[in-house]
């Protein structure tokens, strides 16, 4: 146990920012940096696929449809092998490990989080839709004036589980080099050479330790959602004497 | 580059042997880790239902531990970290058995264990309380509560998210890579390197991979239509 905290004693700069003045940044930020990166890069793509895919064209429904099938059925690391050779064909140049890596995330979480998006729309009560309509909304207008915001709001938990998730999946950039925390670790690792053991557990508790707390937060959200919510139902219950569906539980792929 | 040649790989035997050596040791990692999984997931899950409260507690900690840590690092800790701890007859046996599949079909399904034996209990917990109650009036003991009344809508309730996980063990199986079982991603990459037919090698893993997904959720539905409850929404 006492290596653990001589390793951590020599190595936390390494481990929190990798070698940055004088290298790439690396470690924690940089994990951090390409998940809120990848996440929010990833959330208008999500919308415009899951608009897609609930759209009345089959033209746009179709290929959605067959992207998010196709993301989903395929391992995450073999899109990062597919990005890591077809992205410098299409543009013509070289990329870093972190853009091969950002690029692949946008389109792997974008396909999840689609579905996120989409659950989320088609759990709101079809009354709102109708209603939209009724007003003079067009399919576009209601979407955004009326489903949207509803539909983001009670998905903010999932999305937030989608965000937990992204962290985790930054780790397979340590199969095309990219300086993020499981390299540092690795780094560290090749230089000790004899305390495999405690090298990795640090690297899996620091990795625990950020996504626990995130974790927290969203069932602290959840509650919170959930509870504001059923306060609106029971309001409307109560005004006109008819009940609302309870409100779904936005399954995390 | 290149035109577009599947059957420059694909006729040419050494590369056809890599990839269907490849394509085994996948299926081989992904059964033997669902099979661990599942058993681990029940023990979990019979283990928290018990009222004693330390062991609900451990149980919390292993799902937790096992739902917030990425699986590479875990796959990592096990083939790194823990099999230097072992001893050092074990560590032998295992060298000599390909210690890089047998460790990641543990690592892979003790990790995937968390997510099982959650899915089991939510389906567990969505069944109203009124159902036990019920049958315990109508004269069943406990077992035959669970048996007769509570396990067969628990299951059917978990089958969805049973199926979604399965998958994503299947596709977390090519993470063995990494640490050198020589899987499909692996057999492809080498098949790359050697031939030069990047796009090729790459849709041929693609394919295969989309193929046993597509199966894996085909088949689960098939079983959630088949013994679906008439009656039940």
């Amino acid at each position: 146990m006492f290596s653990v905290y001589e390793i951590l004693r020599d190595n936390w700069l390494l481990l929190l920012i990798g070698q940055y003045p004088s290298g790439p940044l690396g470690g924690i930020v940089a994990t951090l940096i390409l998940s809120v990166l990848g996440i929010v890069l990833a959330f208008p793509l999500s919308v415009l696929l899951a608009l897609a895919r609930l759209s009345p064209w089959r033209l746009l429904r179709w290929p959605a449809t067959v992207l998010v099938y196709v993301v989903r059925g395929v391992p995450l690391l073999m899109v990062i092998l597919w990005v890591y050779f077809l992205v410098p064909i299409l543009i013509g140049r070289d990329v870093s490990g972190f853009t091969t890596m950002l690029c692949t995330l946008v389109i792997y979480e974008g396909a999840y989080l689609s579905e996120v998006v989409r659950a989320g729309i088609q759990a709101l009560p079809k009354g709102q839709t109708e209603a939209a309509r009724a007003l003079g909304h067009s399919h576009l207008g209601t979407m955004w004036f009326v489903i949207l915001p509803q539909a983001l709001y009670n998905m903010l938990p999932s999305m937030l589980s989608q965000f937990i998730s992204t962290i985790k999946e930054t780790t397979l950039g340590y199969v095309i080099n990219v300086q993020e925390l499981t390299f540092a670790a690795n780094q560290i690792n090749n230089q000790l050479l004899t305390k495999p053991f405690q090298v990795f557990f640090i690297l899996a508790m620091t990795y625990y330790v950020v996504c626990f707390s995130l974790t927290q937060l969203a069932l602290w959200l959840e509650r919170r959602v959930a509870h504001k919510r059923l306060g609106a139902a029971a309001v409307k219950t109560s005004e006109d004497g008819v009940s609302l569906p309870p409100p779904p539980v936005v399954v995390n792929p | 580059m290149k035109d577009f040649d599947l059957l420059a790989i694909l006729l040419k035997p050494e590369f056809g042997a890599m990839l269907w050596h490849g394509l085994q040791e996948t299926l081989k990692i992904a059964a033997g880790s669902w099979l661990l999984a599942m058993a681990m997931a029940v023990v979990l899950l019979v283990v928290r239902l018990t009222p004693n409260r330390l062991a609900e507690r451990v149980v919390a900690g292993y799902v937790s531990y096992h739902r917030n840590v990425p699986t590479l690092v875990q796959l990592m800790l096990w083939y790194f970290g823990i099999f230097s701890l072992l001893p050092d007859a074990l560590q032998g046996w295992l060298s000599v058995h390909s210690a890089e599949t047998i460790l990641s079909i543990v690592a892979l399904g003790l990790c995937q264990a968390a997510y099982f034996s959650e899915d089991m209990r939510s389906g567990l917990r969505s069944i109203p309380a009124g159902q036990a109650e019920a049958a315990r009036a109508l004269g069943h003991g406990y077992i035959g509560s669970m048996r007769h009344v509570m396990l067969p809508q628990a299951i059917r309730n978990a089958v969805p998210a049973l199926v979604n996980h399965s998958v994503s063990l299947f596709k977390n199986s090519s993470l063995a890579m990494a640490i050198g079982v020589a899987e499909l991603t692996h057999a492809v990459k080498e098949i790359e390197s050697q031939s030069f037919r990047t796009f090729e090698a790459y849709s041929m893993a693609t394919v295969l991979y989309l193929v046993c997904s597509l199966l894996i959720m085909a088949v689960g539905g098939w079983l959630s239509r088949r013994y679906r409850i008439v009656g039940a929404r």
